[in-house]
This record gives structure tokens, sequence and C-alpha cells, in this order.
């Protein structure tokens, strides 16, 4: 216990170092998430005093029908864009990665600007290209026979169209990241399968993707996560309209957070909602680790 | 004979692929790069014409009219909140976050273990949870219509300290040590042998929040009440609320406003940026 003390003392200063994490951490996240279960136990508008009614919120969540119908948005939209998006990051960073492309760097810049911009201002760029009538979408549809399609109208049009919305932003990041993958993978490891008979698509999937997998589970894990808390595209798309529709069908739990909370005021209820999605989140995320970080 | 028309085939084959491989990808760049392009010819164009049927891509009533209304608004003064938000933000935050990275890096202290464990997973927290509570806190302190609710809560980051950690890692110690045999004090060898090397690091990281900071915009969104405070996300978005129709070209001028700074250090810094996205991810 002596030399331990001793040790800290000699160290003071990596603890002068690391506290303003800690003191930040306590106050702007430890202290608000347990002020939050205590709000979450209260009936509160954000005026006049908390009136507690235990599990009340609680009750009223697992009855609510659009809590549960942001949860299903949730896995909906995560199963529309990710598997999409993920092959598709991976083998454009496999094509990339190959010797035989010319302006590589073009390419990549290209891919990846969509990642660094404005999320709000291109979610209100996509609204227009969506428009069911003179929007660019559609104009180029028509214009080629094909029927015009109602992108925002429909609710599984409207849940394509975020999908969308979120490929075109987070392709480029998800292949970069790939790409940067790929760079630690041996080249003549994917050369020997090929001469050894493999093609270029078997060679991708028992060689590749195998060696892939932590960077892969990284990029889907961020996507769960990504698709559970989408409020910027959402906020674009459906806004100044009904938000999080039509009919609900872009509704995710942040979205329906930030409605019950700054639309209704109904904060102590809002606090609820907040904890059972990140019960569930976190939930999704551990048995991802487990799905995929198996056999290591 | 037969070898010669098999390696001919071949290579048909190959340069059929390599075509088709390239068609692709300018087709996917070209889709990539459309809603820029969009927002920009939408950004010139009068009302009207924004979405008209059948649609007008380009005409003669083109012009920098939308840019002298949203001027009208005030975007400049937003321009302005925005810079200085994301300025102040990412140097507090690359001050904190190397200072804490060097100490997990360089000192092996009593409780090291559990407290680095703490701070990777407060990185699973995420924003839905703080973000109520958090608000009550902001109109408490009274925050609300300031910039300290966007700088301070978030100025030691657990990602920023984890990326600085790996980093200063790979500094030799015995550089430290000749220093602190000089008689360089710890604060001093932070700010004199640390800071220099991990330079290239910091602007990697730097421009991750740089950008993160400049896009935000539900936290933004909340805290910042009058118009004259808000940063550029929050005007793109309240342009529609005040009038019942969408006001499309205004908000493709302030859109333009928004992201051309963004575009232009990511093209300078294109390799520090994509160094730093990738450092966090294939590390960690």
């Amino acid at each position: 216990m002596k030399r331990n003390w001793g040790e800290v003392k000699k160290n003071k200063w990596a603890y002068v170092f690391i506290s303003p994490f800690y003191i930040l951490f306590a106050i702007f996240n430890i202290f608000p998430i347990i002020f939050s279960i205590y709000l979450s136990f209260t009936k509160w508008k954000g005026t006049g005093p908390k009136v507690f009614v235990g599990l009340e919120n609680y009750r009223r969540l697992i009855a609510d029908p659009v809590f549960w119908q942001s949860i299903r948005n949730g896995f909906i939209i995560f199963f529309l864009y990710v598997p999409i998006m993920t092959l598709l990051a991976l083998v454009l960073a496999v094509i990339l990665n190959a010797k035989f492309v010319r302006f590589f760097r073009v390419f990549r810049t290209m891919l990846f600007i969509p990642y660094i911009t404005t999320m709000v201002a291109v979610g209100y760029v996509f609204r227009m290209l969506l428009n069911a009538k003179g929007g660019l979408f559609n104009t180029v549809l028509t214009s080629i026979g094909l029927p015009a399609v109602p992108w925002m109208e429909n609710i599984w049009w409207a849940r394509v169209s975020i999908s969308l919305l979120i490929i075109w932003a987070w392709l480029g990041y998800n292949m970069v990241i790939m790409l940067a993958g790929l760079q630690t993978i041996p080249k003549d490891l994917v050369e020997s399968a090929t001469i050894d008979g493999a093609n270029q698509v078997q060679a991708f999937f028992h060689i590749t993707v195998p060696l892939m997998r932590p960077i892969i589970l990284f990029s889907v894990i961020l996507s769960t996560i990504g698709s559970f808390g989408l409020f910027n595209e959402v906020y674009a798309l459906t806004a100044s309209g009904q938000l999080g529709g039509p009919m609900r069908a872009t509704i995710t739990p942040l979205v329906y957070i930030y409605q019950q909370a700054f639309r209704n005021f109904n904060f102590s209820y809002a606090a609820s909602i907040s904890y059972v999605y990140f019960a569930i989140i976190l939930i999704l995320a551990l048995l991802q680790l487990r799905y995929f970080g198996r056999e290591d | 004979m037969a070898v010669i028309t098999e390696s001919t085939l071949i290579k048909k084959k190959t340069v059929g692929k390599k075509i088709f491989v390239h068609l692709l990808l300018i087709s996917i760049s070209i889709f990539m790069i459309l809603p820029f392009f969009w927002m920009l010819i939408t950004s010139l164009k009068p009302m009207q014409e924004v979405l008209h049927v059948p649609m007008i891509l380009f005409s003669r009533n083109m012009g920098l009219f939308n840019y002298s209304d949203v001027i009208d608004r005030g975007v400049w003064i937003r321009l302005w909140n925005t810079f200085l938000v994301s300025f102040l933000a990412t140097v507090l935050r690359l001050f904190f976050c190397s200072l804490a990275g060097y100490g997990f890096a360089k000192f092996r202290f009593p409780g090291r273990n559990i407290l680095f464990s703490v701070l990777i997973a407060s990185m699973i927290v995420p924003l839905a949870v703080t973000l109520i509570p958090l608000y009550i806190m902001m109109v408490n302190f009274h925050w609300i219509d300031t910039f300290l609710p966007l700088i301070v809560p978030g100025a030691a980051s657990a990602f920023g300290i984890f990326f600085m950690r790996q980093y200063i890692r790979s500094i030799p110690d015995e550089l430290l040590d000749a220093a602190r045999i000089d008689g360089c004090s710890e604060f001093a060898i932070y700010g004199r042998v640390i800071l220099p090397i991990i330079t290239p690091g910091l602007i990697s990281l730097g421009l991750i929040f740089f950008m993160q900071v400049w896009n935000d915009f539900l936290w933004p969104l909340v805290i910042l009440k009058s118009p004259e405070h808000q940063t550029l996300p929050v005007m793109i978005a309240t342009l529609t609320g005040q009038a019942s129709t969408v006001m499309y070209h205004l908000q493709m001028a302030v859109s333009v406003i928004s992201i051309t700074p963004l575009i232009i250090i990511f093209l300078i810094f294109q390799r520090r940026f994509t160094a730093g996205i990738t450092f966090g991810a294939v590390k960690g």
C-alpha cells in the first residue's frame, strides 16, 4: 500500500494530464445519466415541480405503438442499407486496391467527399432530387419510360429514400476504412490463391472477407448505432411536413426522443425512451460482437 | 497457334474487365458529385424554377440573387459563429486529448488500466441518452443560446484520447528521459518534446474534430435559440420553418457557403484527413 502511494506520487503529473477528461465526464455524462434515471420516474413538463410517478413512464412506453414503430424502423432501415453499403464498400475497396486502376486518387476523393459535407445541406438536396413532381430522379425515370416513384410519399419508398441518402453519405467513409484494412493483408495471399485455381470471386469470399472481419465488424457496429440514432437525415427529408413521416415510416428512436422532449415537452417520458433505446443498442452491439468475434 | 488465341482471349477479357471497372467507378463518382452540382445550380435559380414541371436545368434567369438574399438574412454572422465554435472546440479538444494521451501512453501509474477501460466504455454512451438531462443542465447553467454547450461538454473526447495515446506510444522513451535529465518538467516535456513530434497527428485529429463540430446539427438546434447565434446547419434547417413553402433556393445558397470551406480544407489536407480516419478504425 505504501509502495503504491509512492507510485501515485511519482506519477502525479499523469493524473493531472488525464484529469480533464474525468472531470468533464463526471459533470457532463455521469451526472446527467443518473439525473435522467430519476427524471424517468417522474412526470415533468419542463417547468414546475417534478411529480414522482414510479414506473408509469415505462408502463406507458411498453404500450406506446410509436416507440415500437421507431425501433422497428431502426431495424428496417438497418437491413435496407447496411448489407448493400458494406458489400459495395468492400468491393469498391478491392477494386481500387487493384494495380490496374487509373486515377486512384481522383476516384477515392470523389467517393469520400460526401462524408465531409454537412448532412443537413445534402439532405435537403436529396429531398429536391426525390421530389415526386419535378425532381431529377423521377424526371429521368419517366424520360426512359419507367414509372415515376412515390419516393417520400409511400412508407416503403420513404425508407428506401433514407437508405439511399445514407449509402451516398457513408459509402466513401466505409470504403476508405476497408481500403486501409486491405493494405494490411499481404497481397501474395490473394495472388497465390488465384494461382491455385480460385477465381477472383472465390478469393474475395474465402480470403479477403475473413481477413477483413474486424474491420467489417467495426463498420457494422457503427452502422447499427447509426441507424437507430438517425436524426439529421430524417430531419432534412421530412421536417416542416410531418417529422418522421410519411405515416411514421422513418421515425427513429432519436427522432422520437427529440419530438417528445422538444416538441411536446415531455422531458421525463423522453428520458425513459432514451433508457430503453440505450439498452436495445447495447444488446445489439454485444450480440454482434459475439457473432462476429467467435473463432478468434 | 492455339496458345496465341488463348492469350489474346485472356487479354481481351482483361481489357474488357478494365473498361467495365472504370465505367463502374466513373458512374459511381458521378452519382457522388451529382448532389453538389444540384446544390450549386439550385442556389442560382429563382424560386419558381426550382421544382418546375417540366424540370429546368439551366435558364436565363439564373444569378446570384439568392446569395444577396441570404446575406441580408445574416449568413455571414452564422458563418462566423460556425467558424468560431468549430475552431475553439477543436483547439480545446486537441489540447486535452494530447495531454491525456501523453499521460496514458508514457506513465505506468496505479489505476491506469481501470481508468482506460472507463474511457473506452464511455464511447458507447450514445448522444440520445445524455441529450435530455444535458439540455436541462444547460438550462440551469444559463448556457442556453450561448456557444459554451457546443464547446465545453465535449472538450475531452474519449476517441481523441485513444487516438493520441496510440500516436504518442510510438515516441521512444529515451527522448523523454533525455529531456528529464536536462531538468525539464513533465509539462515542459509535453510542450517541447511531445507536441512538435505529434503535430501531424494533431492535424489529422483536428481536421476530424473541426468537421464534426462544423456539421453538428441536433445539439446546436436545441441549444441556439436566437437567429443571430445560429450555426450554418441550423440556419439551413430553420429557413424552411418560417414560411409554409420549403425555400430550397435560399437553403442551397447557405448550403454552398457551409460546405465550401470544408471541401477546400479537405482537398488541401486530404492525406492527413484520411490518415486520421483510418488510424482510428484500423488501429482500434
